[in-house]
């Protein structure tokens, strides 16, 4: 090869490769440069969460990478959670005791007169938000979706995301990966 | 009357912001000595992870490349196509792929508040640099959407270049489209369309399982149909692989124009060499030439000029456009079911007229970006066929470097032995 004159097309060529090395080392180079240009994950604004059901359908794994996540230091301890009423009543969606939880996936444990702690079996729950959904409306709204990360396997473009109603999901830094509402109220 | 009724709207909005400040029930008072339990937050798994696919993506190209160029050998490159199927396809679960990223770079590109992490950077980038050395080795030996359609493919047919050199074309409109919604925040497309990722996860949506039954079924007999008539980052990887400085050659010395070669490729990649006569008169060609050289910029111009007027409507699929719609519908006939989309917006209580200056800002800029889809698409379509009125001087069978998929299936069959003997 060495001692054949270049043709136009090797010159070229050449031009072309030198400028994709260049590009690379510049982009990687830039993206260091950016300062964080760090990993994100998807996570659920609690605060913009509508609870419309979507979780517990859209995501590609089943059950949904979204469970719901009780943060104890807004709970009321009552004696009765949305979730765990047993009788249906016809008519209005929004009863109580039409909240129940589908997979029974709420546990009560007594603590002291007239205190109960709730807490959340993770493997049954399917994250369909009926029970915060009631929390919100009534309750002290420290039931939340979150997306857990022991099981997202953090899609490209996540799909629930895409059929979020009210674009409540986003990507957060991966280092401070939930968005647990730990006082009351919208922040 | 006036005055004293705004006075009691504004009494009232207070209240009710108290009101959901304050919590509905008092925080309990434990006199057991009970302490409050923190919600468990197991962390993302794949902190670590990314950096182990961007080491395993490397050394898998360094090995296609061995492998294609060096090795030559069509087994190994199976065993290495089935490693990383199962390797980026099931354990991974297929995120990022090299395919998707593409979209992460447009958006970063068009969004300064969207932060490329590294390991997405590379895996667009790595791809593409050793296509522009050896050709398209990423998609014969690592690629977990290829490996599917290489390792079902048992009857190939051949496709006339007449069909194939215009679908050919797709990928470039696909790359096109792909990048406009993308940078327009509309979503990634080619990630919601990828038609195998479902094999890998083990389910994927009703109409998603039709479309990849349909692409493994083309499959058996078209050779690697997405790759070659989809796949947007194989827009990329050709481009870069016309200029590969080492690409896969065929025969290991001089080429004795068998013709083996070209029947065993199910790509239609290798092309024969010229014939003695040029069969249409130079001067056809040239006036061909010239005609289709002025017909570029009308062809530019006026997709674009569709480009500008289709707008709205491909942005139709924007998330915020789409509510913008919904609420108006829902505000002209307000006893009509509502959508969940609208449901939410009247629940979380923002304003309509932000919706209305979101969606309107959405609008003029997909304006533009569909404008210039339309420009991208001319400008495809030109350069193709401005291609077909060239002619270049071809001594030998050679695999042309942008639709070679280096599957090294070609080797084997030249009959050409490393020393230059005849057999």
């Amino acid at each position: 090869m060495a001692g054949e004159p270049k043709t136009r097309r090797a010159v070229l060529a050449d031009g072309v490769r030198l400028l994709g090395l260049a590009a690379t080392s510049g982009a990687l180079g830039a993206l260091a440069a950016r300062g964080e240009p760090r990993n994100t994950v998807w996570q659920i604004d609690p605060n913009l969460c509508t609870q419309c059901g979507k979780c517990a359908t859209s995501c590609v794994l089943t059950p949904s990478a979204v469970k719901c996540v009780h943060s104890y230091a807004l709970c009321g301890y009552c004696q009765l959670c949305f979730g765990l009423f047993r009788d249906k009543r016809a008519g209005n969606d929004l009863h109580a005791e039409n909240l129940r939880c589908p997979t029974d996936a709420i546990r009560r444990r007594f603590v002291e007169d007239p205190y109960y702690e709730i807490s959340i079996e993770e493997a049954l729950c399917i994250g369909c938000g009926i029970c915060v959904k009631g929390c919100d409306l009534f309750g002290n709204r420290s039931l939340q979706l979150q997306i857990r990360h022991d099981r997202c396997i953090g899609c490209n473009e996540c799909a629930i995301a895409r059929d979020c109603p009210s674009n409540a999901i986003r990507r957060v830094p991966a280092s401070r990966p939930y968005l647990l509402r730990r006082h009351g109220g919208p922040r | 009357m006036r005055k004293s009724a705004w006075v009691l709207v504004g009494i009232a909005a207070t209240l009710s912001a108290q009101g959901q400040e304050q919590k509905r029930q008092p925080p309990p008072d434990f006199t057991s000595g009970y302490q409050l339990p923190s919600p468990t937050t197991p962390v993302p798994k794949d902190a670590l992870f990314a950096w182990i696919d961007v080491g395993v993506l490397l050394v898998a190209l360094v090995l296609a490349a061995w492998i294609v160029l060096c090795r030559r050998s069509r087994a190994w490159l199976l065993v290495l196509t089935g490693f990383c199927a199962a390797y980026f396809g099931f354990y991974r679960l297929g995120c990022v792929c090299s395919v998707g990223s593409l979209q992460n770079v447009a958006l970063a590109l068009a969004d300064p508040s969207y932060r490329l992490s590294v390991s997405v950077a590379a895996f667009f980038l790595l791809p593409l640099l050793f296509a522009l050395f050896y050709g398209r080795v990423f998609c014969s030996g690592v690629c977990p959407l290829g490996a599917v359609q290489e390792l079902v493919l048992i009857r190939p047919i051949r496709i006339p270049e007449w069909v194939a050199g215009p679908l050919g074309l797709v990928p470039f409109l696909y790359l096109g489209l792909a990048v406009l919604y993308a940078s327009a925040g509309a979503g990634f497309v080619v990630c919601r369309y990828d038609p195998f990722i479902g094999l890998y996860r083990l389910g994927s949506s009703p109409l998603m399982a039709w479309v990849t039954g349909l692409f493994l079924a083309a499959s058996l007999f078209v050779g690697r149909p997405y790759c070659r008539f989809l796949c947007p980052y194989g827009a990329l990887l050709r481009v870069a692989s016309w200029f590969a400085s080492k690409p896969a050659r065929i025969a290991p010395a001089a080429c004795i124009s068998c013709h083996l070669c070209a029947r065993e490729c199910p790509y239609g990649a290798i092309l024969p060499p010229s014939p003695e006569r040029e069969l249409v008169p130079m001067h056809e060609l040239r006036s061909s030439l010239a005609r289709r050289l002025g017909a570029t910029v009308p062809l530019i111009l006026l997709l674009a000029a569709l480009g500008w007027f289709a707008g709205p409507a491909m942005a139709r699929v924007h998330p915020k456009v789409a509510l913008a719609a919904e609420l108006a519908l829902s505000r002209a006939q307000p006893d009509a079911p509502k959508s969940l989309a609208v449901e939410a917006h009247l629940r979380l209580g923002r304003s309509d007229e932000e919706v209305w200056r979101e969606a309107a800002t959405i609008l003029k800029s997909f304006r533009l970006g569909a404008a210039l889809f339309g420009a991208w698409a001319g400008l495809v379509v030109s350069a193709y066929t401005i291609s077909l009125a060239l002619r270049r001087r071809r001594r030998e069978y050679v695999a042309e470097p942008g639709t070679c998929l280096a599957c090294a299936r070609c080797f084997a069959s030249c009959p050409v032995l490393p020393q230059g003997d005849r057999p």
